[in-house]
């Protein structure tokens, strides 16, 4: 008798916990699915409001015209420019101070740990640093999208903990073979560490794809603007920042439809990408967070 | 030999100097080689988060752009009392507040929830899938999620607009009415967070140990008793850390998403500290006030971490420091 109650309530239950994930499946896919097909639809089908989840004769002509736009091109372009020797800057500069902060033999270890928390509690806000960037001669140029965020603390707390872990004898032994400090991180530890360099360099990659205030606050020159930017501007006026281009050559555009095409276009290359490398991103979190 | 601190020959070298200046020039020379590699971090830090803190000075003074810092005038708290006495203090606070506390009502159960079923599933591959899927919205930037959100609730082709009026009812204006801004935006960020905030959950309950569990079921607790008296007491410290970290962000609401989702027509509700702020700062070029309000708003945000630091203190074992 007990036998069957238990197998029956396990049904239930685990029948719940299925539809339950499965409407949390749905709910995040959707919304996607509904863009993705919107911006590859017909006009008349959008709008009839025919379109849901998948597209309704097919056609790309959105994405021609957004794709051949020059202030979309550019902006990727910047984009691209900026992630690259944004993500190299940060990740070069965050695993030199995560690694030497790992070291408890290092000067004042104690001391710099504590600037650095401060840093993530309290700040001089929005305005002063503005002005300081401003200041500093950085405004409208390239890095005043890079350097500001060079380092995040959260990113060097994670790798210092993966450095904590690197097991001291292989350091040792590089010591006793006459390298310095210097030479055992560059020849010994690095060389193993390539799976927290993967995850913390990703980190610093997808927060340069995305950001969107820095280039806004410190950006003026169209020219520099990356691709979130552009992005908005469609979304907002339907124009890629010129006034002039709704509409669409020889074909009649729905407005909609271009800003459909467009966030497709900026969600394609990370989307893309994402099932290689979310391995990555999921080690990073499960670290820091158990660590840190 | 010399190397090693406990070394008999060290220690006595240390007992006839005693501390001083010696050991820290030896301190800094030893660890020579590693200062260098975290120089460029530090300078950084001080370059962009300790010169820019000088900045909140700014707030005391009736700072002109073409006067620059020294010549500026001292006023003391004149900024903070106009901030106080305004008409917009109430509004902006109160939606911060609220925007904060709801996120975080509404906001921090869901990944918690989301792991426990997960939690549940014996299905690798269906677990995987999903858990894969939930985190991608993460990786989306706020100008995407909003450009989404505005594109489907948006009152003139927006799918869910399309899907009221065919059931027959009136299209409603989402996006420029008031009453909805706290519920998008919340919702919003669990469709965007959820998946994401469950890894650390994830973690921590897959460090659990089974035999716990086993020895429970011996005794004849049913899922629900488990879940009660294994499952949450186990990774209590991970939620209450993770509470803490949300608590006292509470008014420390994200500027971008809540720039990108408000319009002039729903700023009773929308305008929080941070987009005050930016108005008064950026756009009209009051940097005096913004920053005295800015200044204000880190300071409760403080506030804030070090008493809900102290609770944790009082009522568990977990606390931040």
């Amino acid at each position: 008798m007990v036998q069957q109650r238990s197998i029956l309530k396990f049904n239930i239950f685990t029948f719940l916990k299925y539809l339950f994930l499965m409407f949390i499946l749905l709910v995040i896919i959707i919304p996607i699915l509904h863009v993705f097909s919107v911006s590859l639809s017909s006009n008349i089908k959008i709008m009839n409001n025919e379109v849901t989840i998948y597209p309704k004769e097919i056609n790309f002509n959105a994405y021609k015209f957004v794709l051949t736009d020059k202030n979309v091109l550019n902006a990727y372009k910047n984009t691209f420019i900026y992630v690259i020797v944004g993500t190299l800057l940060s990740l070069s500069v965050t695993t030199a101070g995560a690694y030497s902060l790992s070291k408890k033999r290092l000067f004042f270890q104690k001391g710099w740990m504590i600037v650095i928390i401060i840093t993530m509690f309290f700040s001089g806000g929005m305005i002063p640093a503005f002005l300081n960037v401003k200041k500093l001669g950085l405004y409208d140029t390239m890095w005043a999208v890079v350097l500001p965020s060079l380092v995040s603390s959260w990113n060097l707390i994670v790798m210092k903990s993966f450095f904590v872990a690197f097991p001291e004898e292989i350091e040792e032994s590089g010591k006793i073979d006459g390298l310095n400090d210097l030479g055992v991180f560059y020849y010994l530890v690095l060389p193993v560490s390539k799976a927290s360099l993967s995850s913390i360099g990703l980190f610093y990659a997808v927060g340069l794809w995305n950001s969107y205030f820095t280039p806004f606050l410190y950006l003026e020159s169209k020219a520099r603007f990356p691709l979130q930017i552009v992005l908005r501007s469609m979304l907002v006026s339907g124009t890629s920042l010129n006034a002039i281009t709704l509409s669409g050559g020889d074909t009649a555009m729905v407005p909609e439809t271009l800003k459909y095409a467009t966030v497709m276009v900026s969600i394609i290359p990370i989307m893309a990408v994402y099932p290689f490398i979310q391995k990555y991103f999921v080690k990073g979190v499960m670290v820091g967070s158990i660590k840190g | 030999m010399y190397n090693n601190k406990n070394s008999a020959i060290n220690i006595a070298h240390n007992s006839i100097r005693g501390n001083g200046k010696k050991n820290i020039m030896k301190a800094i020379f030893d660890s020579r080689y590693l200062l260098l590699l975290l120089l460029p971090c530090m300078v950084y830090f001080i370059l962009f988060h300790y010169i820019p803190m000088w900045g909140v000075l700014i707030a005391f003074k009736d700072f002109k752009v073409f006067k620059g810092f020294q010549n500026s005038e001292w006023v003391g708290f004149k900024y903070f009392m106009l901030f106080f006495k305004s008409y917009d203090m109430f509004p902006v606070i109160r939606n911060t507040f609220l925007l904060g506390a709801y996120s975080i009502i509404w906001g921090f159960p869901m990944p918690l929830i989301f792991a426990l079923v997960l939690n549940e599933v014996r299905n690798l591959k269906f677990k995987k899938l999903v858990q894969t899927v939930s985190y991608m919205p993460h990786f989306l930037s706020t100008v995407v999620v909003v450009g989404i959100i505005q594109l489907v609730l948006s009152s003139t082709n927006g799918v869910a607009n399309q899907v009221i009026s065919n059931l027959g009812f009136e299209k409603i204006n989402f996006l420029q009415k008031s009453a909805y801004f706290r519920s998008i935006y919340i919702v919003s960020d669990i469709w965007q967070g959820m998946g994401w905030g469950a890894i650390v959950y994830i973690a921590a309950l897959a460090s659990i140990d089974p035999q716990l569990y086993e020895a429970a079921v011996i005794d004849g607790a049913n899922k629900f008793v488990q879940l009660v008296k294994i499952t949450l007491p186990c990774i209590a410290p991970t939620i209450i850390t993770l509470l803490l970290l949300r608590v006292g962000r509470v008014l420390g609401v994200g500027f971008e998403k809540v720039f990108l989702l408000q319009n002039p027509t729903i700023y009773s509700t929308s305008d929080v500290i941070s987009t005050f702020v930016y108005r008064q700062g950026m756009t009209e070029g009051n940097f005096s006030y913004g920053t005295a309000v800015g200044l204000f708003n880190t300071v409760i945000n403080l506030v804030f971490l070090v008493s809900s630091n102290t609770l944790a203190k009082k009522f568990s074992e977990t606390s931040l420091w």
